[in-house]
């Protein structure tokens, strides 16, 4: 008896315990969930309960989202960056990878780990010279400023990645290849490539996601509301005055946040072998 | 056996792409040639600015030593400012680092709903932060704010004297700091979880025949073995809480009173919005030794890590 | 002409030499085997006849003419690598017709070599596999007719059987063999299996720590061997090596019999001390020592299991002897001084 006692104990914490990391993650989103659905008289009630509808849901906040607000424009000025970075990323990360792959040992660490490390230096300590250079080229308050700037941290992550997965490759194929009648080039096209597929498609994925979450950058170079990509456009031109749209602003959130979400689920344990260099197996 | 007095001709150009001297710097220029032109010169302006006198209603080059990087540390904000960064990166790695090890920790146990469990988990990580700032700002609203309806509700608060999470100077830093440790725990989970997976079963099994219990273990064998990875992911969380901008600007724009205000919104309200691109250089600067230190710890423990 | 032909070819990796000043010319469509044991630099001089490495000083010749920067699409080579280097995403249909379609060849001219090099390798049946689906040894055979589909001036084989069972090898060797005759390629096939080289090549190029030490057909390495490393390397059990007068003499074991079995020809008698008989059903190994002699190892003597083994009686002194025309004798520094067994 003492013996069942022990063990409901011991998963009733567990399941306890569980249960609160869990809730304090995902409540926000819940909480945005919610406020999305709420009719304006409900959100603003100090009186009712805010976990649940007090009156019937309503779809109007996302209605007026579409209809009366930016965030379309918001949404395609970020997918159009976002498939523009990863362009640029793959045609330079790809060959770069490679080069990193099989070049002799120690070059290769050296400038493995020194591309790797730009990875440390962060928007906040360039955006400030940046801006100038933005402006110099005449890109200020353009979405092609973001096109430009946001490779620098794809691509160096990016590399490192593809260093890794073009390192598992034999190089006996290659070599095949090679005499079978391939440049070095051509060797790389043919072979390696295609069987790193699945790595690639991980590395679209990060890049893009990574492009879709910026927000200093996006922030310092653009201030016209046409021009916004989706997370700046959402923190800053949901509000009139001193009056936030909570109910468009948390629609908003939301559906510019569900895609990455989803695609960092499913590619989570990808990253991870990325990051640990193939270590976990 | 005939003697070959032949010399071997210079290569062809139409081989040039088979010669790997040739190919491989060819596939690894364009990587190089973006850092360095838009993280290297950038960087090298910022040192220009800092020494300058530039502003954008001033844009003069006049060279003034380091009477920006003196006025800097005579403002009072700024020291307010550099000792909030360092409050909060630390507070908020603590609180991550913690909450990332049980996470894993519970999330290593099989049981129903793990999948589930696990994706929830990750979303704070996964999102973008402005968005997710912007929830919680939501959260902490001085009169509408959940938390302060729950608090109320349980008799915790007195409707009257509810709390201005954004509005107080010493709850505006609590809200912060929950907000960074809300994005980092996440990442600390997966990390710690990619760890323990990676510790071979013998070696655990060794040590459990060996009589180690379940403290022991962990600390012991466990943490020794998973010691790099967690280091690394450390550093770049420390990096990343120390250098942000977005959750301040979000939530308090560095207020009340610059209670919250941290290096990178106080180089972007001087050398942004103020427009004073010297001051607001010499400020983004005094992250760069921070950096460094960071730079070297990872560099030291990528050596030590047996790939 | 010769098909291949090295001048002093010398490779180094930093440091270390591997291959260390080699010349030699393989013939038109012969089988050429390279012999050595592990790491002595065969394969990095494979290698660099195929253009996979550069050499550091010396001339490559392919056709009669020089090659050395020349890449090895250019050569008229084809290699089948140690682990086949099959494209593993692409069918074997793909995998053979691959040399072919990048050099732009015409669809209908692919599919008729690809067809003739599998009926002619028998694996038209797998056309539409992939490698993983595939044994060992149609790997290997998918390799050789991707390999012969370009018509290749010389053939390069690195150690091609020894990822097959033990079982599998001999079969392959054979088949092999037959293979390169039929059509004729001049081909260079690296191992570090005596058996094979013995079996297959027409001459056999023995290489060690980066040096050419000898090159001749099987017969003469065997039998005429111009140092104690060619002699000791090939056969098994080594051939026996005794110190005399600051240099060693040396006979085979299968030489090394009991004085009855040698009547007519002048003997050199050992006598010998059997310490163990080791019975491998087709033959007897018998090791031991000899009297008063000092040798670099254990003494062995091989029989012919049809021999008999009445009155050996392990610890006894037995009378063994050698026909003088199988001694063979090295100086101090291993080479030989002796000229017999080359009226073969």
């Amino acid at each position: 008896m003492l013996r069942l006692a022990k063990k409901l104990t011991a998963e009733g914490s567990f399941y306890a315990a569980v249960a609160t990391l869990v809730v304090f993650a995902a409540f926000p989103f819940y909480w945005m969930l919610i406020t999305t659905f709420k009719a304006d008289g409900d959100l603003y009630d100090l009186k009712s309960v805010p976990y649940w509808f007090n009156a019937a849901p309503t779809l109007e906040h996302i209605r007026y989202l579409f209809a009366e607000t930016l965030f379309v424009q918001w949404l395609m000025n970020s997918a159009l960056v976002g498939l523009c970075v990863v362009a640029i990323t793959l045609i330079v990360a790809l060959p770069g990878g490679y080069s990193l792959a099989r070049m002799p040992a120690r070059s290769a660490e050296t400038l493995g780990i020194g591309i790797f490390l730009t990875y440390l230096v962060p928007p906040t300590l360039l955006f400030l010279p940046l801006s100038r250079v933005v402006s110099r080229l005449g890109l200020q308050d353009s979405l092609w400023s973001l096109v430009v700037i946001y490779p620098t941290f794809t691509i160096p992550f990016c590399t490192w990645l593809l260093m890794g997965f073009f390192k598992s490759v034999p190089r006996e194929i290659e070599e095949a290849a090679i005499v079978d009648g391939c440049t070095v080039m051509g060797a790389f096209v043919k072979t390696v490539l295609p069987l790193c597929l699945p790595a690639i498609l991980t590395v679209v994925i990060f890049t893009f996601t990574l492009t879709m979450q910026e927000f200093v950058y996006a922030l310092t170079f653009i201030s016209s509301s046409e021009e916004k990509p989706v997370t700046l456009g959402v923190a800053t031109d949901l509000i009139r005055g001193d009056i936030f749209y909570w109910g468009e602003l948390m629609g908003a959130a939301l559906i510019a946040s569900v895609p990455v979400a989803i695609a960092y689920n499913l590619f989570l344990d990808r990253f991870i072998s990325g990051i640990t260099g193939g270590a976990v197996k | 056996m005939t003697t070959i007095t032949a010399t071997p001709r210079p290569m062809r150009s139409r081989f040039l792409l088979d010669r790997s001297e040739v190919v491989g710097p060819l596939f690894i220029a364009p990587a190089i040639l973006y850092v360095l032109v838009l993280v290297g010169l950038p960087f090298l302006l910022a040192l220009y600015y800092s020494v300058s006198a530039y502003s954008i209603f001033n844009p003069s080059f006049a060279f003034v030593g380091l009477k920006n990087f003196r006025d800097v540390i005579d403002s009072e904000i700024f020291r307010r400012t550099l000792v909030n960064t360092l409050v909060f990166t630390i507070s908020a790695q603590i609180i991550g680092l913690l909450l990332g090890k049980i996470g894993a920790m519970l999330l290593m146990q099989e049981f129903r709903g793990r999948g589930v469990a696990r994706a929830l988990v990750v979303l704070p990580w996964a999102v973008p932060v402005s968005l997710a700032t912007i929830a919680w700002l939501w959260m902490f609203d001085s009169l509408y704010s959940v938390i302060n309806w729950t608090l109320i509700a349980v008799g915790l608060v007195d409707a009257a004297n509810r709390p201005q999470w954004l509005g107080q100077e010493d709850l505006a830093m609590i809200a912060v700091v929950v907000v960074h440790a809300w994005r980092l725990f996440p990442f600390g989970v997966v990390i710690f979880l990619a760890g323990f997976t990676s510790v071979p079963k013998d070696v655990l099994d060794a040590a459990t025949v060996d009589g180690a219990g379940f403290w022991r273990r962990n600390y012991q064998i466990i943490l020794p073995i998973i010691a790099p990875i967690v280091l690394i992911a450390l550093i770049f969380g420390t990096v990343f809480t120390f250098t942000d901008l977005s959750v301040v600007y979000l939530l308090t724009k560095g207020g009340p009173i610059n209670s919250t205000q941290v290096l990178g919104t106080y180089a972007f309200q001087v050398g942004i919005l103020s427009g004073d691109v010297a001051h607001g250089a010499a400020i983004c600067l005094f992250l760069f030794p921070f950096l460094l230190v960071a730079v070297i710890l990872l560099l030291r423990s990528l050596r030590r890590r047996e790939i | 002409m010769a098909a291949v032909t090295t001048n002093e070819i010398r490779k180094q990796f930093g440091d270390v030499v591997a291959v260390d000043g080699i010349s030699l010319a393989v013939r038109d469509g012969e089988f050429l085997v390279l012999l050595g044991p592990s790491g002595c630099g065969k394969t990095t001089f494979l290698r660099i006849i195929a253009g996979l490495e550069k050499p550091t000083s010396g001339v490559i010749l392919i056709g009669g003419e020089v090659v050395n920067d020349v890449p090895p699409r250019a050569r008229g080579v084809a290699m089948v690598f140690q682990n086949y280097g099959l494209y593993p995403h692409l069918t074997v249909w793909n995998n053979i017709a691959f040399p072919l379609k990048t050099q732009g060849a015409q669809r209908d001219e692919i599919k008729r070599k690809v067809e003739w090099a599998s009926r002619l390798l028998g694996i038209n049946h797998l056309a539409q596999r992939r490698p993983r689906q595939l044994s060992g040894g149609e790997r290997q055979r998918v390799a050789l007719a991707r390999a012969l589909v370009r018509d290749p001036t010389v053939f390069l084989l690195d150690e091609p059987l020894s990822n097959l069972d033990a079982k599998l090898r001999a079969s392959a060797r054979s088949e092999l063999k037959h293979f390169q005759q039929t059509v004729s390629t001049t081909t260079i096939y690296v191992t570090h299996d005596q058996v094979e080289a013995m079996g297959m090549g027409d001459r056999i190029a023995v290489i060690d720590r980066g040096k050419l030490r000898q090159i001749g057909t099987p017969g003469e390495i065997y039998d005429d061997p111009v140092d104690e490393f060619v002699a000791s390397f090939l056969g098994t059990p080594p051939m026996n090596l005794i110190e005399r007068d600051g240099g060693s003499m040396g006979f085979r074991p299968e030489n090394f019999l009991p004085k009855e079995l040698l009547n007519g020809a002048p003997v050199v008698e050992l006598p010998f001390r059997i310490d163990r008989v080791e019975y491998l059903g087709s033959e007897h190994i018998l090791y031991g020592a000899l009297d008063g002699r000092v040798a670099k190892r254990e003494v062995t003597a091989k029989l012919p299991a049809h021999a008999t083994l009445d009155g050996i009686s392990p610890g006894a002194w037995h009378e063994f002897a050698v026909r003088e025309t199988e001694l063979r004798f090295f100086d101090r520094d291993g080479r030989r001084t002796d000229t017999k067994g080359r009226d073969r």
